[in-house]
């Protein structure tokens, strides 16, 4: 039992020292803008966790994390960049807010609607991810820039459907767009059948859906399936080496694709939670930051499925009590260069080692990623 | 539609001078960016870090120029300008250095050192950004146009003698580039340690020192695209202004198939894409505008899933190199 607790503290230990390191770091800067730290970093903590509002809101920020954080982390483990969970995000949320507001689904039950959104929403993620992984897998074209590319159409596309079209009239509004949303260029509130079962409420507007749950279980079911089926195993046997997997016999082609597609509803997933548990609609640049965080927060968790959990609540936690700490005078993006130091640190652990003496443990560089690598 | 045919049948010259001019202007950040990546992953290391050199060189140099503008010392405007470009040219070699240290020194996994590049620049210029910053004028005021007026070559020059000092120097940036890597023993080692580094090693090849060499020149060359997006093309700085154009440099790289003169086409087709839809928004072609600037996305997908096949990258790049004891 000893021995156990004395393990888990050295596998704590780095990780721990080096979020304490990111935050000294972080305070110099706050020192050099002239401002209190402490001050800075009590506020931070207090809007993140220490009263209900805040913690819902982390709560809230956490959950499209863990599943994107999961689209990435999974992609990682089959040997793929994912940089599209952006994209795969966006067209999870438009179809949730049409498959939600649509007067062909007007009165379904609670539990169909809600059944159909999401079923919906990651369908359209995983299109959005499979197509890079198909032009993979056929034409050799890498997933890096075709992801990117998708990003950017997918979030054009999207803009499209929710425009108010022009003032003239000549360029119609987009088909999901809300006539009665004013300037504002948003889909129109989906149905009261559609929204995902709050929680716990805290008014005004501060209400916890049942979202967080289902990410959490779905990074439970990610780790079995990865650890304790065929197609995990194939997966990972392709993503450390495609030419030794191809030579066992396994499909590399198509799981390349069944990856990507997964992957994708994953992030899809995400983009439902989005609109029907959070917003009720979708509109323009609502997760813009959200494809690039879920790159940082799988790699934090060295694409884990239960440590994206925990690496994406750091993340939640903090970007919501940046807005409080704001107020003390420290710019939000403070927090980014905190968790871009914490990723170095973890990453590179000899730093860690060398500035706190602590004796070399043995082992370091992992790669997840297999670079540009052909399948 | 038939605005469109119009447009096309009814050629507008200016039109075409406009789109041929700002193609290059859209193709340079993206050029520079690609050459960098050349210069990384040529000697094996994966470099998804531009993004953030460009937006760290892009604020430095600006800052710099900021700073430099409020000193009431009667500066002329080129050494002003000059010093800071150096400026963003020698922050985006230091990035360089910091991937190399950690991809080389700590054995970092090489996408997540590019991933700390591009959050450490997301995050330090946005917490230093200032808005009220103003500066005395930015680097194309240098150059002008020799033909002015009516001039039949007037609409030439703007496409051809009206650029910065930057878009010229790009061109040559290519040149050599292919000259260093094909015809250069710096070159021919570069690409040897990207192939095969134990062997280039063998040799007597001191791998590390050359990768830290090329990551300081990788970063440099994204320390110059950086600095052309805020002193040459825009003239200020807008929080995360690079808006990506890191990551298409990446594409065009695999694009031109890590050829300097391949990766320069494919910005240059990228680039073309952009200038012609925004030309068709602004000619008023009758779509809505988010569909046209679909444009060079879905094309950049169609050719490389088409036309350009398997891309092969350097052997070796993306992987830690441990030399045998020395």
């Amino acid at each position: 039992m000893l021995a156990r607790i004395r393990a888990l503290a050295q596998t704590l230990l780095i990780p721990l020292l080096s979020i304490f390191t990111a935050l000294l770091v972080g305070s110099l800067m706050i020192l050099l803008a002239g401002r209190d730290p402490i001050a800075a970093y009590e506020a931070l903590l207090e809007g993140a966790l220490l009263e209900p509002r805040g913690l819902v809101q982390s709560l809230l920020k956490t959950t499209p994390l863990i599943l994107a954080g999961l689209a990435v982390g999974f992609a990682f483990k089959g040997g793929l960049f994912n940089i599209g969970a952006q994209g795969q995000l966006i067209m999870g949320s438009v179809v949730a807010a049409w498959v939600g507001s649509a007067t062909m689904f007007h009165g379904l039950p609670i539990w169909l609607h809600i059944t159909l959104g999401f079923a919906s929403g990651a369908l359209a993620g995983a299109i959005w991810g499979g197509i890079p992984g198909a032009l993979k897998a056929y034409s050799g074209a890498h997933e890096v820039i075709t992801t990117i590319m998708f990003n950017f159409i997918a979030g054009r596309i999207a803009e499209w459907l929710i425009s108010n079209g022009s003032a003239d009239g000549r360029i119609p509004p987009g088909p999901l767009s809300d006539p009665n949303s004013g300037a504002l260029a948003r889909s129109p509130m989906v149905e009261e059948t559609a929204r995902l079962p709050i929680i716990y409420r805290y008014p005004p507007s501060s209400d916890l859906n049942v979202g967080i749950f289902i990410a959490v279980a779905v990074a439970v079911l990610i780790l079995l399936l990865l650890n304790r089926t065929t197609f995990g195993f194939e997966l990972r046997m392709v993503g450390l080496n495609p030419n030794a997997a191809r030579y066992a016999g396994i499909n590399v082609k198509r799981q390349t694709i069944l990856t990507m597609a997964i992957a994708g509803a994953l992030a899809g997933t995400a983009g439902v939670i989005q609109t029907l548990g959070v917003n009720g609609f979708y509109e323009a640049n609502q997760s813009l930051s959200l494809g690039f965080d879920s790159i940082t927060v799988s790699l934090l968790a060295a694409n884990h499925p239960i440590g994206i959990i925990f690496s994406a609540f750091l993340f939640g936690a903090m970007e919501q009590g940046a807005t409080r700490m704001q107020l003390t005078g420290a710019a939000v993006e403070l927090t980014v260069v905190i968790q871009a130091l914490i990723l170095m640190f973890i990453a590179a652990p000899q730093i860690i080692r060398y500035l706190y003496r602590i004796g070399d443990a043995g082992g370091s560089g992992q790669t997840f990623s297999s670079g540009w690598g052909q399948r | 539609m038939n605005d469109l045919l119009h447009w096309v049948v009814v050629l507008n010259w200016a039109a075409v001078f406009a789109t041929l001019s700002a193609t290059i202007r859209q193709a340079i950040p993206i050029t520079l960016g690609s050459m960098s990546g050349i210069s990384s992953e040529r000697s094996g290391i994966v470099n998804i870090g531009i993004e953030g050199m460009m937006l760290m060189s892009a604020f430095s140099g600006y800052m710099m120029n900021v700073y430099l503008s409020s000193l009431d010392i009667g500066m002329a405007d080129t050494t002003r300008l000059l010093l800071s470009v150096a400026v963003g040219i020698l922050t985006g070699g230091l990035l360089g250095l910091l991937h190399a240290v950690l991809c080389i020194q700590y054995k970092v996994d090489h996408i997540i050192s590019g991933t700390v590049i591009n959050l450490l620049a997301v995050g330090i210029t946005g917490y230093f950004y200032d808005a009220t910053a103003e500066t005395k004028g930015k680097i194309p005021n240098l150059i002008k146009n020799p033909w002015k007026g009516d001039h039949y070559l007037k609409d030439v020059g703007v496409v051809l003698f009206d650029k910065d000092i930057i878009t010229y120097l790009t061109f040559i940036i290519v040149a050599v580039m292919t000259f260093w890597l094909f015809n250069t023993t710096w070159g021919l080692r570069t690409r040897s340690i990207g192939e095969n580094p134990r062997a280039a090693d063998t040799l007597g090849i001191n791998v590390y020192r050359l990768q830290y060499t090329n990551l300081f020149l990788s970063g440099a060359l994204a320390g110059l695209a950086g600095v052309y997006l805020t002193l040459a093309d825009v003239g200020v700085f807008e929080r995360g202004m690079t808006a990506g154009k890191g990551f298409i440099a990446l594409a065009v790289m695999i694009f031109g198939k890590w050829h300097p003169m391949g990766a320069l086409g494919g910005a240059l087709l990228f680039g073309f894409l952009t200038a012609l839809q925004n030309q068709l928004q602004f000619f008023g072609v009758n779509m809505p505008h988010q569909l046209v600037s679909l444009l060079p996305y879905v094309v950049t997908v169609v050719v490389l899933a088409g036309f350009v096949g398997q891309a092969r990258p350097p052997a070796h790049v993306g992987q830690a190199y441990e030399t045998e004891g020395h």
